[in-house]
Order: structure tokens, then sequence, then C-alpha cells
């Protein structure tokens, strides 16, 4: 058994490569299993074409206690026998979602949701946000984090943010860091940016997926591409990132995050943020003017 | 009226005193606000009613004297169980405090254990540091050849990872690369301390055991789960063993750790499994727990590397020891030694004599699953009926298993298994459906007030009776002993009963 995790900054589009990807694992013949670490349960809602209704903690809550729940009433079979789990989570505003990222997993790792399958694939929200989101980088679980990002400033921020977070377990355990996996953007050298980004992170940039509008109509149908348009050249796109990151087992690596200047230094040399000069920074626009 | 210094007055006369008597009656008066009498009385009265009875089992949100404690007590008690190991609790220093007062108050023994004194720095911003100079403190100061490590619910909620911090601090140099840490994840907020039993105890055996090759010999692992009486029952057991001729390791042995002597020398450690030994339980053909609910992790880890597993329910009774000592005989090939055998006619004769006097008598009794399940199958075979058995840590699997029991005997028909309930329940029911005797901890002295329930001490922790965690409770010797307990509150209640002059001592006898 495998186990990898997806990560990456709110919004880049982690949910939908993820599910497509292992879609298109599952197309390979592998049994897989998706674990929703994200509060907002959607992690699995392409592959079972609706939102989890029932999520562990949700469950639990009803249940009062985790330990008073089975793991058939939480586990959902999809796509292509895809097995979806949502850890699901506290409201906005109230509660720990980390901790419940931790008593999910306890507990689909103790009632045997993990027996059988040769993938299981976390998919957890935002950046590395504390030990709880940390949970699927632990010893023992996940063996490589795919981090998905964009030529954005801010999405490489977080990748390099999650590297981070995977330096402090990689030294002392086994988990390291697979690739990049860019979700085109179409901002300006956007792959030949983030190849740069990866080798500064020591890593490889291990598939750039294209843009394309045929996404979107999959989305709203809430099915993957590989179910909507298995013929698709965005299909195969994701069919080629399944076949690397099915042969990258073992490859990852130790993960070398760099400074927030660094990051910077890297944007001014692909030209998307532009060089300025030290004497207008803390400037206004006046001041800039009598100058 | 001051002290006197050649005649001091303690607690229980000097708030006798009138000063004193004027001054609390004053501050209810003026400070208090109180009901009035008649209504405080009204609500008592009310609390003993069936209508209150069912408000009470419908109560969600709150719970009252639970009958359990949290996991990392279990957790420090399987620890100190190993030969000089140091319990080290990752988290904050108050929860510390309370394990060891707790154990120092039912075994009357020093206990140490030591905290990574987590304060808010560390909730904000992680616990590696602490564990850093924690282990590194407690490797310098104290010299343990051991520590275990578990965890609070501090640390747990901010999900501080123990596997990837221990490896740090040894990469920092706080203790060698070889020297031995293991760990268990214990949050205490899910299960109780049989669950922290469990979890530390597996991770111990994952610490010696995992990645080795196993060579099966003859010996047998004996775990005895968490037990107030493990001072007793594990030498009893050893005793046991040896009569039988029978080689086996007490994995967490803590019966010389809570009875050290008094002989002019400290002992930091004494006693425990040896660390030597905990290798070479691997090797082991079984590994045998004498408390199913407090093993289930450890048991599925030793079945994993090939090792038979077998479990008991705190056998407490005659066919409860029948049981453990016919399945070790074939476990081992080893016979039964009439010197047992002798035990075992002594202990039916002795329930023989007295078998009037508890034939019939009811009884409610609240504790570990285990040790209800030991203790219900006892009290049946006594002619006991065991009305209401109650274990906050027990689940629908306990409850099931209790009424397989009740329905195996006539002395179960209409007792009730109340799993997840806590003390104030079992308050309700002695009001609605009362019995003759109440078995439980020390925390029971509340319900024998309140409801006039004698109350017989059997159970963890007893702060208030002194040393009976020296005498067991397993075997046919720890049932002879808890026969004795049982005998001497009847007896007791009996005397109290008949002992007004010309009035009731025509029953008032010699000889019982």
């Amino acid at each position: 058994m495998r186990q990898i995790a997806f990560y990456g900054k709110g919004g880049i589009g982690k949910s939908t490569t993820s599910q497509n990807t292992l879609a298109a694992l599952a197309e390979m013949g592998k049994k897989i299993l998706i674990v929703g670490c994200d509060p907002k349960a959607d992690s699995t809602r392409l592959i079972l074409h609706s939102k989890a209704q029932n999520t562990v903690l949700s469950l639990a809550a009803e249940a009062g206690t985790v330990e008073d729940l089975e793991i058939e009433d939480v586990m959902k079979t999809g796509f292509s026998d895809i097995r979806c789990v949502e850890s699901g989570g506290p409201e906005p505003g109230v509660g720990c979602a980390g901790r419940g990222v931790i008593t999910s997993i306890n507990f689909l790792e103790e009632n045997g949701a993990y027996d059988g399958v040769d993938y299981v694939s976390y998919d957890v929200l935002g950046d590395v946000v504390c030990g709880g989101f940390a949970m699927p980088i632990r010893e023992n679980k996940a063996q490589e984090i795919y981090i998905v990002t964009s030529g954005e400033m801010m999405a490489m921020y977080a990748a390099n943010n999650i590297a981070k977070g995977i330096l402090k377990y990689a030294n002392s355990g086994g988990v390291r860091l697979g690739g990049l996996v860019c979700n085109e953007r179409q901002t300006d050298r956007e792959y030949e940016l983030i190849e740069a980004l990866a080798k500064r992170l020591n890593t490889q940039l291990i598939h750039f997926v294209p843009r394309n509008n045929i996404v979107q109509h999959a989305e709203l149908r809430r099915m993957t591409v590989l179910e909507f348009a298995p013929e698709s050249s965005q299909a195969n796109e994701y069919r080629e990132l399944a076949k690397k990151i099915d042969a990258n087992a073992g490859k990852g690596t130790i993960p070398t995050p760099i400074t927030m200047d660094e990051l910077e230094e890297l944007l001014m040399e692909f030209g998307v943020m532009k060089t300025i000069d030290e004497n207008l920074v803390g400037k206004k626009a006046e001041e800039i003017a009598v100058a | 009226m001051s002290q006197n210094p050649k005649h001091v007055l303690d607690h229980f006369n000097l708030f006798r005193e009138p000063e004193y008597v004027e001054m609390f009656e004053n501050k209810k008066k003026n400070f208090e606000n109180p009901h009035p009498q008649d209504k405080v009385t009204e609500i008592i009265e009310w609390t003993k009613t069936e209508e209150y009875r069912d408000l009470n089992f419908k109560r969600e949100a709150l719970t009252v004297n639970p009958a359990k404690a949290c996991q990392p007590l279990g957790a420090v008690f399987v620890a100190l169980g190993f030969e000089e190991t140091m319990p080290f609790v990752h988290g904050s220093q108050g929860c510390v405090a309370y394990y060891r007062s707790h154990l120092s108050r039912h075994f009357k023994e020093p206990t140490s254990c030591v905290s990574s004194s987590m304060t808010e720095d560390a909730a904000v911003f992680g616990g590696l540091n602490n564990m850093i100079d924690g282990l590194a403190n407690t490797y310098a100061m104290y010299k343990p050849k051991m520590i275990a490590v578990s965890t609070t619910c501090m640390a747990e909620v901010i999900g501080d990872d123990l596997n990837a911090f221990i490896k740090n601090a040894k990469e920092k140099g706080s203790v060698p690369q070889e020297y031995d840490v293991p760990f268990a994840h214990t949050p205490a907020f899910v299960g109780s301390h049989i669950t922290g039993y469990d979890n530390a105890l597996k991770g111990i055996m994952e610490h010696f055991w995992a990645g080795r090759e196993r060579h099966e010999n003859e010996t047998i692992n004996i775990v005895m789960g968490f037990d107030g009486y493990s001072v007793g029952n594990i030498r009893e057991v050893k005793r046991i063993l040896q009569e039988m001729g029978i080689s086996a390791l007490i994995l967490s042995d803590t019966s010389d750790v809570f009875d050290t002597p008094t002989d002019g020398t400290f002992r930091m450690y004494m006693g425990g499994t040896k660390l030597e030994d905990m290798k070479k339980a691997l090797d082991s053909k079984a590994t045998v727990s004498f408390q199913e609910f407090n093993t289930p992790k450890s048991l599925e880890y030793a079945a994993s590397l090939g090792q038979k597993t077998m479990s008991f329910q705190y056998p407490i009774g005659i066919r409860g020891t029948d049981r453990w000592l016919l399945a070790l005989s074939e476990l081992t090939g080893k016979p039964i030694p009439d010197s047992l055998r002798l035990e075992r006619g002594r202990l039916v004769d002795a329930v023989a004599d007295s078998t009037s006097h508890i034939h019939g008598k009811k009884f409610a009794l609240y504790g570990d699953p285990d040790q209800m399940l030991g203790l219900t199958e006892f009290l049946m075979e006594l002619g006991a009926e065991p009305v209401h058995v109650l274990a906050t840590n027990g689940g629908k699997e306990w409850e099931e298993k209790m009424n397989a029991l009740f329905a195996s005997s006539p002395y179960g028909a209409g007792c009730h298994a109340w799993p997840g309930r806590d003390l104030w329940h079992m308050r309700s029911l002695l009001f609605t459906e009362p019995v003759d005797f109440l078995i439980g901890n020390t925390y029971g002295k509340y319900l024998e007030r309140d409801t006039g329930t004698p109350l017989i001490r059997i159970g963890f922790p007893i702060f208030d009776r002194h040393h009976h965690h020296r005498y067991p409770t397993v075997g046919y010797q720890g049932a002879m002993n808890v026969l004795v307990k049982l005998l001497d509150k009847i007896f007791d209640e009996m005397d109290k009963n008949t002992n007004v002059p010309s009035k009731t001592d025509y029953s008032y006898d010699i000889i019982r």
C-alpha cells in the first residue's frame, strides 16, 4: 500500500487535480481510498457526484463519540470503485479542525479502512497550519507529498511553506516531497518559473497540467474529466500525471525550502515581479512624484 | 478557643468548637443566601424518585462523578512496571501531579513521573523544545534506564508528533541515539485509563519488538492490565506460575514498584520488568492478558508477530481461576499441581461454610469493565445477585458480555449492565431499586452516605483504607480474600442492625 498526500494553497485546484489523478490511477487498476482532510468536505465530490454528507466528525458529533461509529457509515464508494471518506470538521470559528484530522485518521486506521487498497490519498487544505494538519505527513502515513501550485506568487509562497512543514518531519521520518504539480493559471513563463522553484526546493515539477475549460464543465456536473470526457486531451494529462506518480515511488526528496527574499528574487528573475529600486520602498506616490 | 500546643485539636474536633460552629452559622446566614431547609429537603427527596431517575438517565451533556480516569494515568502505570523506568508525560504539569498523587494516595508509595511542562508558548509553537529539554533533564537528573513517553490533552490537541519529536531530541543529543524512549499517544479525552494502559504497553512492545526476528520459545508473557491490587495480584500470579513450573514474564510488573521497604535506603527505582526480559518477550510463544478490555491493541500487535494470544476478564472467582489455570496448562503442557487443587478445595469449602449468609443478597457494583465481569461471575457463584453493574468506560461489547454472563446463571435474572453511566446514575439506581451492598472504590462512600447502602471497597482508587492492595484478588487465594471482604461487611451490617439492647439484640449473636 502506498500513501500519498496532496497539499496546496486554498482554491488552487487541489481537490480537482487529486480526484482526476486518482480516477486515472483507478483506471490503471489501482484500488484507491481518498481521505479528505478539509473541513469543507469537498475532496471526494467529483468521485461521489455529490458532496459527502456523512463526514466522520459530523457523525461522531451526532453519536457523541467517534467510538460509536461504524466504518460503513462514513466510507462511500464512487466512480471506479474509489473509496471515499471525508473527515469533516467543526463550524468556522469554533473548535479545532486539526484535532479533527487526527481523530478521523486514527478512526480509519483502527477500523480497517485501509485494508486491501493500493493507494491512500490525503487531500489536505491550505498550507500546513498546525500539528493536526501535518498528521498525514507523520511517520507511517504518507510517503510522498505532492504540492499543487501555480505561477501565482501566493500559491508559490504556500508551496514553500508546505515544503518547510515536510522538512520538519523528513529529518526524523520517511516522508518525502514527491514533486510539484503545476495547475496552469496562464501567468507569465509559468512552466519555467515552477520548474525553477522545484529546483530550488530540491524537487521536480512532476507535471504541468494545462488549463482547459473541460475541467470546469466536468466539475459543474460533479464529475472528474476522466469520467465526463475520457477521450479528451485533458483526461490524458491526468493519466500522464497518474503514471508519473505511480512510477515515483521511493523517489521523493527532502525539500530545501527557501526564504521569502529568495522567493521574491525568483519572481523578479522571471519578471513576475518588477525589479524595484530599493530607494522607492515605503514611499507614497506623491513622494515619488516630487522626487 | 486558641490552640494549646500541649494539646492540639485536629480537624475532627477543632471545627466543632463553639466559635467555629457560630462562624459557620453566620457565614451561611449572612453570605450564602441559602434556600430554606424545607426546600432543600424537598429537592433531596425528589432526587430519590423514579421521575428523577428517568430525567437523570436522559442526561446527555453532563457527567457527574465518572467511574474512570484518563489515558495517561494508565500509561504512567504501565511505564512504572518496567525496570528503572521514568514515565515522561508530554504536556502540562498539573496533569502529571494528578497521576502521581492518584497512584501515591492509593498505594501509599511515592510515584515518580515527570512532565515536559508545556505552557502557553508551547501550545502556540508546538512542544518540541519541551521534549528536547525535558528528555535531557530527565536523563541527567534521574538517570533512568528507560524514559517512557505519553501525552496529555494539550499536546494532543495541537497535534505534537511524538515519533518525530523524540527523534529530533535524540539528534540534538538529549539522550543517546540507542537509548530506550518508547512512546504512545494517549489523548486524555479519548477512552479511559485502560485505553492508555493498552496504548502505552503497545508502544513499549513496538519499541522492543518491531523489526526483530522472532525465535519462539516456551515462555508465556502475562499482562495484568490496570489493577489497584497489582502488588498482591502479581505476586500471587507469580507464585501460581511457579507452582505450575511455567516460565513466564510479567509485562509491566508493578508489584515491587509500589511496595518498597523502609530500611534506611531510598530507592528511586525498584523492581519492574527487566528491559532485557522485555526484549526476550518477543520470542515467547504466547501473550496472555488478564483484562481483555485493557489490552486489545497490545494483543493484536503480539498476534501480528506470530504469538498466540489469550485474554480473560479479571478472573476473580472459582470458575474464572479454573479457566485460566486450565488454559495455561493446555498452553504449556504442564499439569495443574495438587497444591492448587487443594487451594481450590479450600476455597469451595469456605464458600460452602458461608453460603447461607451471602445467598440472595443483592449487590450493586461499579468499576473497570473486566473487573466487573470477574466480580459479577464470582458473586453469582456465591449465590448473590449483581443487580446493577456499571462501567463508565464499558461499551457495547462489554454490555453484551455482561448480558451473556447474567444469562448463564439464575442469579443473573433481572440484573442489568450499565455501560457509559456514572456514579450519579448509580445514585438513582440505588434509590429506586435498592440493593443490600455496594461494591466500588473510595468515591462510593458518598453514595453510601446518601443512600445508606453499605460500601465494600474493591477497585481503584482506594484512598481511605490502607494496604488492601497488598492482598491478591485473583486466583483461589484472591477469591478467598474477596469472599472475606464481602462477609466482613455482611456481618458488620448484621451486628449493626441487631444491637439495640432489649429490642433487637435477640439476634445480636456471638456465632454467625
